[in-house]
This record gives C-alpha cells, structure tokens and sequence, in this order.
C-alpha cells in the first residue's frame, strides 16, 4: 500500500457546547478517491475543512506527508497542494468568472519589475478548463452571479481540479449538476485519481460513490462508522450505514425500492 | 459534446455601443457630462472656465479625489471609514504640533505625522477584524475619538484651537515641498505673457499669470487615482480587495488573506487622509482644530455617485474620482452661477438619486444581481 498522503487521527471538532466531531480518524492515499458518507448534519463537512486549513483541530494529530502540519489558515493548505470545493462553493457572485477562478491564485506576469495580473492567461485558463468540464460561458468576464447553480458547481470544480496538485477535496460537487455535468465530475475525479491525486469526495449519493471510490468512509453524529474498501460492502449495506442502520429497510419497504 | 464548440447561441448579439456603455463607471460619467453640459449653459460668462475658475473647482475637486480614492478602494473591500473628517482634522494638527509647537525640522514632523496615522488606521483595521463588529461602529467612535484630540491638545499646550506659522516652519525643508509647492510655473509664466492665460494687470504681481502652477493637491489626487486604479483592476492584490467585499468567508477560504488586504485598506484610506491634511496645512500655514468636518460622508457619497456598492464587492476608482470632480464642479459651480449656496444641497441630493439609481441598474445588467 502506499503511503498515505494525509493521516487524520482522532480529530475532534468543538464550537462551543456542540461537539461537531467526537476523534474521526482517516487516511488520504495518492491515487485513491476516499468517499466520505453520512446523514445531514454528521459532520462530513466540518471535517474536510480541518484538512483544508479552514478550521483548525479541537484535538487530534494531522499529518501531512508523514509530517505533523498544522495550516493556520486555507492558503497554507493550498500552497501545500490541497484545493477544495465546498459545500457552498467559495465563489463570489459580483466576480467574474475568471477572477473567481483563480481568487487566490492569480497569475502574475513582470512588467518593470512588479507583478501585475496576468488577465490574459486567467481568462484563457478558465475558458478551457471550463470547457473541459462541458460547460460553455458566454465570456470569463461574465459575472458568476448570471450563471446557474450546477454552472457554479462546475466553476468551483474546475477550479479545485485544476489547483489541487496532491490533493482534491469535493464536498457533494454534484448535488446541482445534471447528468452529462455529473457523469463529466465522476470522470474527472477517475482521471485524476489515476494521475496520483489524492481525492476525497463527500455524496449522499451511493451510486456516485460506488462509481468512483475506492475507500468508503461513514460518519454518524461526528463518528466514525467504520472504513470499507471497494469490494467488501454492497450498496445496500452502504446506503443502510448512511441512515445509521435504522428503518431504511421499512422505509425502503413502503416507498417501493425508490431510495 | 461536439455542441460545446460552437459559440453560445442562447446569447442575443450585443452591440459594441451598449457593451461599452455598461461600464461600473457609466453614472459618474454620466453625471459628470450633465453638470458640465449645465454649467456651461448657465455659468459660461461667470468665469468658472477661466484658468482661475478651473484652478478653483479644480483644487476643490482634488481634495474631494484624494479621500474618494482611499474610501472607494476600503468601501470595495467591504468596509466603511467614519473617522476620515477626523484624521484629517488630526493629522494637520499633529504637523503643527509637532512641526511648530515643538518645533521639530518639518520632514521629521510629516514623517511621524504619517507613521501615527497609518497605525491608526491599521488599529481601526485590527478592532474591526478582531471583533467583527461592523466597521460603521468601530471608526465612529474614532470619529469622537480623534475629534476630541484634535481639540484637546492645542488647547492644552497653547491654549487655543488653530495653531499657525506652519508655513514659516516648512520654510526651506527637504520634504514639504512635496505637499505644500506648487509644479509646472514656467510653463504658466509662460502661458500668461503669451497671452493664454490671465495676468495680473497691477499690484505687487503685476505680469505674474493669475494661474503660477499646480498645487501638490492636484498632483497627488492625479498619482492615487492612478495607483488605486491600477492596483484594483490590474494587481492580484486588487482581485483580493473584491473577493474580501464580495464575501469575506468565501474569499478566505479560496485562499485570499482577507484580513491582511482590510487592515492595509484602513491603513490606505488614513494614508489619504493625513496626505489631503498636509497638503492643506501646507496650503493654509495653520492647522485648525474643525479641520475636515463631513468629509468623511463627503467621500463616501462621491464613491457610492461613482458607482461602488455600499455593501462592498463592487466599484471603480476612475467611477468614485468622477463622484469627487461632480462634487467639486457643483460645490463650487453654484457660487459661480451666483445660485443660493443651499441650493448645493439640493443639487448635490438629486445628482446622488440619479447617478444611483443608474448605477444600480448597471450593476444588474453586469452582474446578474436580482
Ligand atoms: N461554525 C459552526 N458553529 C457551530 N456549529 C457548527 C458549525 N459548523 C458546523 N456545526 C455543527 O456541526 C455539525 C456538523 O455539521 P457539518 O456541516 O459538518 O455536517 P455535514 O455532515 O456536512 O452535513 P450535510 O450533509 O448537511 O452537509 C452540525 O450539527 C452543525 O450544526
Ligand atoms: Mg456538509
């Protein structure tokens, strides 16, 4: 096995009396997409953004590259590789789109010494990357604000896709996304799995994890539930874990095999 | 997905002419081009448009620039600044202090005078990150805060609330000129024999052109329009001072060191202020303890006239200069056309509607606001 790029271990999570995460432990492996599962409210985004840099660990060790690393903030995290899409996206509506693609990233090009922006090269990158995602802006000057929502969710994506050098974290990426924008997201996160990346994806999806995942991962209540590989759990034992084991099956039962 | 290739055909073709109008900018350019077009029907033989009366709406103008420029790039990065009025009253009464009543050489006193200012405004900058208190409230209480020190202490140590000589005691300095000379005097010797130019018929400057120069004011609004512009529209920092007004959690999270870029934009707009304050204690030869009054929503109008949102995330440097040169031209317009000055208020209200209400329609065509 290779060596993991991160190792979570007993993270727990505290904003004042609630107790988001109670000590999840997880390992982020290159070339592995880690699907991360669980109802609302679980804890699933909370703890991606201990990984990004967005919070920071009530207790609990990161390791990073075998090395303890503590990111004070998202830019340590970027800088170090790691790019993420977030539940609510990161993006800012008054923006266009190529600003936003690359908000915190810019391109700088020299000109007598100081570093200017290197709009040309922002808009080029971001019409292509946008393209490859099948998405086809009307301009890279178009605000984010006239986009829809899935056009959004494909923004942040290409955007985390085309930064996360090491690691790619998405958190329920396809949750506005039609079916050819979805299926283009599974194929992509397939694509740069097989380059070595290290992904981490959050669904409530079984189909989609099953799909792309090679580690399954459930939280409950800010606990884990276990960790699978790919093989040894059906969906359906999967989609039973999600609900916290409980009534799926009546309920399953009673709305005709729709869930 | 052969259909991605092919332009976008849910788009109706824009013409040139509209895409080129709906700019941020469109209501200050608007504005300016309407009160231009209203002087010169109704003040063209007042003399406003001789070189005296373009030099005088002009320095007003530039005064209006200078602040417009530091709270149009703080109100960008989504944030206010009530105590400019104040920090300009202060920083004018700190050169005197230091530069006259302790009588300090003049460079020493401008340099301390800035250093103060600017940790002013990066204090302002620290309370409102720390305490995410809106920056409303924060640089309110500086307001009364400077204010007071303003009046506090030249009464203290000299017993009074102007203090002059300020002039006298810049006298010679390496550093003052920067603020209180003015540039260009040949070329406007130049322009009053060849006849361009007014001259004095009689008195102790019989032949000196009515005009002698550009003041620094002028000089300095023309470098930090310029500076803002370029650092807001052509820097990654100026991507970041948008994404830190557009929203604040989501522009950290992609990266951007948010509370760096709002304490340096606090620190940038007290820049401006103690800039606007040397110049005019320069200009005048005394600092005043009532220095500065209203200037703070002075500038603040001619950002939101040159159309920034209020809200932060949006706005234009050239947009708020264009604000401040409107304010400037109306302010001192009216007393050209021989207009009751109270009429400036109504003036000034009614400008302020028409330019946001434009702006606001703009901004929805661009960003797609609803
Ligand atoms: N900043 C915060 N302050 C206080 N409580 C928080 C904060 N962020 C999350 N929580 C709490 O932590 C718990 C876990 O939230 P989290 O967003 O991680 O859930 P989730 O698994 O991502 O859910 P979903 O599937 O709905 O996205 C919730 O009970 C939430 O109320
Ligand atoms: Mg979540």
């Amino acid at each position: 096995m290779t060596e993991p790029l991160i190792q979570m271990k007993n993270i727990e999570k505290h904003f004042g009396s609630v107790i988001a995460l109670a000590g999840v432990s997880v390992d982020v492996i290159p070339g592995e997409c880690h699907c991360l599962l669980g109802d609302n409210g679980a804890g699933k985004s909370t703890f991606i953004k201990t990984m990004s840099g967005v919070h920071q660990p009530t207790a609990g060790e990161i390791l990073f590259e075998g090395r303890p690393m503590n990111f004070a903030d998202p830019r340590d995290a970027m800088a170090a590789g790691i790019a993420t899409v977030h539940q609510h996206l990161a993006m800012i509506p008054l923006m266009s789109v190529a600003r936003n693609f690359f908000m915190g990233n810019e391109p700088v090009k020299k000109i007598a010494g100081i570093n200017f922006l290197d709009a040309k090269k922002a808009d080029e990158v971001t019409m292509a990357e946008m393209k490859k995602m099948g998405i086809n802006l009307r301009g890279p000057d178009q605000a984010v604000g006239t986009l829809s929502g899935g056009e959004r969710q494909t923004v942040a994506i290409a955007r985390a896709v085309h930064f996360g050098a090491k690691v790619l974290i998405l958190d329920e990426p396809t949750s506005a996304l039609g079916v050819r924008q979805t299926s283009n997201v599974l194929a992509t996160i397939d694509k740069v799995r097989k380059q070595g990346v290290a992904v981490v994806f959050i669904t409530h999806n079984v189909r989609h994890a099953m799909a792309v995942g090679d580690r399954f991962t459930v939280l409950n209540r800010g606990k884990t539930l276990g960790t699978a590989m790919k093989g040894q759990i059906t969906p359906e034992e999967l989609q039973d874990l999600m609900a916290g084991g409980q009534e799926l099956a009546t309920l399953e039962g009673s709305l005709g095999g729709t869930v | 997905m052969a259909a991605t290739d092919q332009t976008d055909e849910r788009v109706k073709e824009i013409s040139r002419f509209r895409q080129a109008l709906i700019r941020p900018e469109l209501g200050g350019i608007v504005g300016t081009i309407a009160v231009f077009t209203f002087f010169l029907l109704f003040a063209f033989d007042s003399g406003m448009f001789a070189a005296q009366g373009v030099m005088n709406w002009g320095i007003v103008s530039a005064q209006f620039m200078i602040i417009a420029v530091g709270a149009c790039l703080l109100m960008i990065a989504g944030e206010f600044d009530l105590s400019v009025g104040s920090m300009i009253g202060f920083a004018g009464m700190m050169i005197a202090v230091f530069g006259v009543v302790l009588a300090w050489p003049m460079w020493l006193a401008i340099i301390i005078t800035f250093a103060l200012c600017l940790a002013i405004g990066a204090l302002n900058g620290f309370i409102v990150i720390r305490t995410g208190l809106p920056s409303f409230i924060v640089t309110l209480a500086f307001l009364f805060i400077l204010r007071g020190f303003t009046i506090y202490i030249p009464q203290t140590l000299e017993s009074k609330t102007i203090i002059g000589g300020i002039r006298d005691a810049a006298e010679g300095d390496w550093l003052a000129p920067l603020f209180g000379a003015k540039i260009g005097k040949p070329i406007f010797q130049w322009l009053g024999d060849a006849g361009v130019i007014g001259v004095f018929e009689r008195g102790n400057r019989m032949g000196e052109p009515v005009v002698d120069g550009i003041p620094m004011m002028m000089v300095w609004a023309v470098i930090l329009i310029v500076f803002g512009h370029v650092l807001l529209t052509k820097t990654r920092f100026g991507n970041w001072i948008f994404a830190a007004g557009g929203d604040a959690e989501s522009a950290r999270n992609s990266g951007v060191p948010v509370n760096m870029v709002k304490i340096s934009m606090f620190m940038f707009t007290a820049f401006c202020a103690t800039i606007f304050a040397i110049c005019q204690v320069m200009e005048f030869g005394s600092a005043g303890a009532d220095r500065g009054l209203l200037k703070e929503f002075e500038a603040i109008i001619a950002v939101v006239i040159g159309g920034a949102l209020l809200t932060g995330g949006y706005g234009s440097v050239l947009g708020a200069a264009l604000g401040a040169l409107i304010f400037g031209v109306v302010q001192q317009g009216l007393f050209f056309a021989g207009v009751e000055s109270s009429l400036f208020r109504v003036f000034l209200g009614l400008i302020l509607l028409g330019a946001v209400i434009l702006n606001t329609y703009i901004r929805r065509v661009i960003t797609g606001e609803r």
